[in-house]
């Protein structure tokens, strides 16, 4: 098997790895780089919960060729925080129970954040339809969409990181 | 088994080297083949992928398009000239996926996936192949897992007239599901009666699928409750519905006729 050199930028820090032929990114990002933030749920595309974004864009880093991101700009849940001040996502995560076993947070996170840098000002069906990829056994979805609605108004779309 | 990744400049050469190799698959998205990697698939080794910025155009000739076989979609959903497909561009997966997904990897999604392209079967669908072959969508459908294998380049649809083009998906988990059953429907009316209408499912059979006896029942019926009963009578006539963890085959016959009245009526 062969390895193959992969540069890419990840939560705005630059990043060159080898990685295999067939290796798919979730796989590169948690063993490769270390970031853990991603989780391996299904590795169907079913459950979302390794959503990373690539150049600003919502994938399913599972089902993502690794040497694909030569030269792209990566997102994980990783990255949201700003050292002990957590994104307004997480924030409002945490406010609305919005977590029970954690699985599914970090790529409802990155779902929540696709939609709200593309829509600050999101209505109910639009949370709806950005998490619509993302499975969550615990919560029933609500204090989810309740996060997202209050972290958008709180400004979380307007944040940069 | 090891994996070995094989980029190409044009597709005519991944095309070449896709119909010289069994054990090669080309990948458009990799919601399918990264999938397939994922769950161990013994059955290929290697992944073709072609960088041919002409697989990923959208391009309007006369009343048709053209929409190359890497095409997303998420471009489906952001193209003007596509607007009758968003309906069906959002009913596939999540945003994520809809990032990924493709036009070419639909044509080739096994059962229960492939709602677009029983949208493309009614939009009088063409396929081009890379080398410049063209095929009908029923006959590439027939033989896309025969070898050698083929590489889509690109697909040309016409562009329907408004209200003509109607979709419909069918899954029990809201608001996105696999498909229960998916219909996509092309209904042109002349002096009040339909004439020349194409319907299609999938989700129906191992295959998205024409559904001739449906079309024949709605040659000149009015498009109302009474005019598409003969239509509704044939809804699986000919069809064997398969069974999996989505529903029986029981069921997909006995649902099929309520949901082709809506696709057909509305409501």
């Amino acid at each position: 098997m062969s390895k193959k050199p992969v540069q890419f930028t990840l939560n705005g820090e630059s990043k060159a790895v080898f990685v295999d032929d067939g290796q798919n990114l979730l796989d590169v990002l948690r063993r490769g780089v270390g970031d853990l933030s991603p989780k391996y749920g299904c590795g169907q595309g079913t459950c979302g919960a390794c959503t990373v974004l690539i150049d600003g864009e919502a994938h399913l880093s599972c089902l993502t060729l690794a040497e694909t991101v030569e030269g792209r700009s990566l997102s994980s849940t990783g990255g949201l925080a700003q050292g002990a001040e957590l994104h307004p996502l997480q924030d409002a995560f945490m406010r609305h129970f919005a977590a029970q076993c954690g699985f599914c947070t970090s790529g409802m996170l990155m779902a929540a954040k696709s939609l709200l840098d593309r829509n600050p000002n999101p209505s109910r069906d639009d949370v709806v339809e950005a998490i619509s990829g993302n499975i969550c056994r615990c919560t029933g979805y609500e204090p989810i969409i309740e996060a997202i609605l209050d972290a958008a108004q709180n400004g979380a779309g307007r944040r940069s990181a | 088994m090891s994996i070995s990744v094989k980029t190409f400049a044009s597709t005519a050469e991944a095309a070449t080297a896709l119909s010289g190799d069994r054990a090669a698959r080309f990948m458009g998205g990799g919601t399918l083949i990264m999938r397939a990697v994922n769950e161990g698939d013994q059955s290929f080794n290697t992944i073709l992928l072609a960088n041919d910025p002409a697989l990923t155009e959208i391009q309007a000739q006369g009343d048709r398009l053209i929409i190359g076989s890497r095409v997303t979609m998420a471009q489906i959903l952001a193209s003007r000239d596509l607007e009758f497909l968003h309906p069906v561009a959002r009913a596939v997966g999540g945003p994520a996926i809809r990032n990924m997904a493709t036009v070419g990897g639909n044509l080739f999604a096994e059962h229960p996936y492939g709602d677009l392209t029983a949208a493309l079967l009614v939009l009088d669908c063409q396929v081009t192949l890379a080398g410049g072959q063209t095929s009908t969508l029923p006959d590439l459908l027939r033989d896309r897992t025969r070898e050698p294998r083929v590489l889509v380049a690109s697909v040309s649809i016409v562009r329907p007239q408004s209200g003509i083009f109607k979709f419909r998906k069918v899954s029990r988990v809201k608001p996105k599901g696999v498909s229960l059953m998916t219909i996509a429907a092309w209904i042109p009316q002349s002096g009040g009666r339909v004439s020349g209408a194409r319907v299609a499912y999938s989700s129906m059979g191992p295959t998205p699928m024409r559904v001739q006896a449906v079309e024949q029942a709605l040659e000149g019926a009015t498009l109302d409750e009474t005019g598409v009963g003969n239509a509704l009578s044939a809804a699986t006539s000919g069809i064997e519905p398969p069974t999996d963890a989505i529903a029986s085959s029981w069921y997909r016959r006995e649902v099929a006729p309520v949901h082709l009245k809506r696709t057909l009526l509305g409501g």
